[in-house]
């Protein structure tokens, strides 16, 4: 009995690590190298839209029994044009760029895009796990800080994790806190005020705003079986400040033709800047499963997001990894998500009609689908070393909101959205 | 919705056998993970992000960006 007890002992010590999230080292690899994944993504949509190049080097390493820090560094370079909030009209449209100085204009039929503020974006992040009261909680720290030339972000993190049940269940309690600076080009504009045509002041009053995030999360992992495992995630995100996007503006039409109008007076342009809520109160509710068949792997999970700018979603994210022995595996990828609009979400604003309290063009706020279909193929190229390659299609289909008036019936008020990715990964270790 | 995915959850839950230690073999695998590959992952939220108006659920901290 007494044996069988000491075995049972350190079997238990020895599986320590078992249940611990994103851990790929076992519990008895004590040489204490860092663990580097690198990798670079390629990211195109279509129609002269967005392409973006991301490099990315994320590291980590044990320090002691249960202590391991992460360190990861992202550079997201930009380019190409995004819709601007205008929708495609029979009209010659001309726009002004932010610092209000240059103009752009834009063909009969086709979407208005912006391309002045696409640009680098750097972003830093790093965590530490440590125990602490005993071995079976710790305390995962984190801090992010991210910049680019118009936006900057500084976050912290802090997470709780304990298991239960011979490290069957884990509960987690987290909450981070993001603050976000946005110095938009041109400074920030009023909202609901007329975009100007170039040289005659921009109604952008030149100064920055800020933005809080609280985010709060309860966790749970469970296993179910020797085979499977889940987790339960419930979210409460709490975001105050500036929501608005200050390059986006929303077109300002006839309430017969459809057509945007000539305003009163002639320096007007008849696009008005954007107003949101200044706050935004979200929950979530997250499932993951990963589920071991004979040889392969399914990981699938399921998201529920609700706020109070009325827009809900769910999300369906499915990997299936097929091995093909030898340490090289295949994965195909499924994403499917669906959204519904925030409820100040519109294609226009009629003129003559009262204003709402708060409106919106930009198209990421409306009611759309996301299908991706992806692949992803892995191979092992030494003992701790593994290349990757994956190729991804992702397709968003907007959906109508509203009738369309008059000459909108035209055009595609909200286009849909093609783009595909290529990203290869190497991970190693040092 | 709230009320399916608490029974949900109830139901899933009462389903669990204990898994001993060295019954672990399987679920300690690295494909085995909640996020196997967090780089992937990772590129894949802020994609999501900045073209989607939901995000998280898999954790907290992240940061922000003026996604256009």
């Amino acid at each position: 009995m007494p044996e069988h007890n000491n075995i049972r002992n350190k079997l238990s010590l020895a599986s320590a690590a078992l249940l611990q999230m994103g851990t790929a080292a076992a519990a008895d690899d004590t040489d204490n190298g860092w663990d580097i994944s690198t990798a670079v993504l390629f990211y195109q949509e279509n129609d002269g839209r967005v392409s973006a190049i991301e490099p990315v080097i994320s590291g980590s390493r044990e320090l002691a029994e249960g202590e391991k820090i992460n360190l990861k560094l992202v550079l997201d370079s930009l380019t190409g044009a995004t819709p601007n909030g205008a929708h495609a009209s029979s009209s010659i449209q001309t726009f002004t760029n932010p610092s209000g100085k240059k103009a752009y204009t834009v063909t009969p039929g086709e979407t208005p895009l912006d391309d002045t503020f696409l640009d680098t974006r750097v972003a830093l992040s790093g965590s530490w796990e440590m125990p602490v009261l005993d071995e079976y909680s710790r305390m995962i720290l984190g801090a992010n800080l991210s910049k680019e030339f118009d936006y900057a972000s500084l976050g912290a993190s802090a997470s709780f994790q304990r298991d239960y049940n011979n490290r069957n269940t884990t509960f987690s309690a987290s909450l981070g806190l993001n603050a976000d600076t946005i110095s938009p080009s041109g400074g920030i504009p009023t909202p609901f005020a007329n975009m100007r045509v170039a040289d005659s002041g921009t109604n952008r009053d030149g100064a920055d705003d800020t933005k809080t995030i609280t985010d709060l999360m309860f966790g749970l992992t469970q296993v179910i079986n020797r085979r499977t495992l889940m987790q339960f995630n419930l979210g409460l995100s709490e975001s105050s400040g500036y929501m608005n996007d200050p390059y986006k503006i929303i077109s300002l039409i006839d309430g017969t033709t459809g057509l945007p109008i000539t305003p009163a007076d002639s320096d007007d342009l008849p696009y008005l800047y954007e107003n949101r809520p200044d706050s935004r109160s979200r929950q979530i509710f997250f499932w993951k499963t990963v589920h071991h068949l004979t040889e392969d792997v399914i990981n699938v999970s399921y998201r529920y997001h609700t706020d109070d700018w009325g827009i809900d979603s769910h999300t369906i994210d499915f990997h299936y990894r097929y091995e093909l022995g030898n340490g090289h595996y295949l994965q195909p990828h499924l994403r499917y998500y669906s959204q519904s609009a925030a409820d100040f979400f519109t294609t226009a604003l009629v003129d003559g009609q009262p204003l709402p309290d708060y409106a919106s063009s930009d198209y990421r706020l409306g009611d759309f689908e996301t299908q991706t279909i992806g692949l992803k193929y892995a191979m092992r190229t030494g003992e701790n070393s593994e290349f990757s390659v994956r190729a991804e299609l992702i397709s968003q289909t907007q959906n109508e909101v509203a009738t369309p008036i008059g000459d909108q019936a035209n055009y595609d008020l909200t286009p849909d959205l093609d783009s595909y990715i290529v990203q290869f990964g190497y991970d190693f270790r040092f | 919705m709230r009320t399916v995915c608490l029974l949900g959850l109830v139901l899933t839950l009462a389903a669990c056998t204990t898994v001993q230690p060295w019954e672990k073999d399987l679920l300690a695998k690295p494909s085995m993970s909640l996020v196997p590959s967090e780089v992937d992952n990772a590129l894949d939220e802020h994609i999501y992000f900045s073209k989607e108006a939901s995000l998280g659920g898999q954790g907290v901290g992240g940061g922000g960006c003026g996604c256009n």
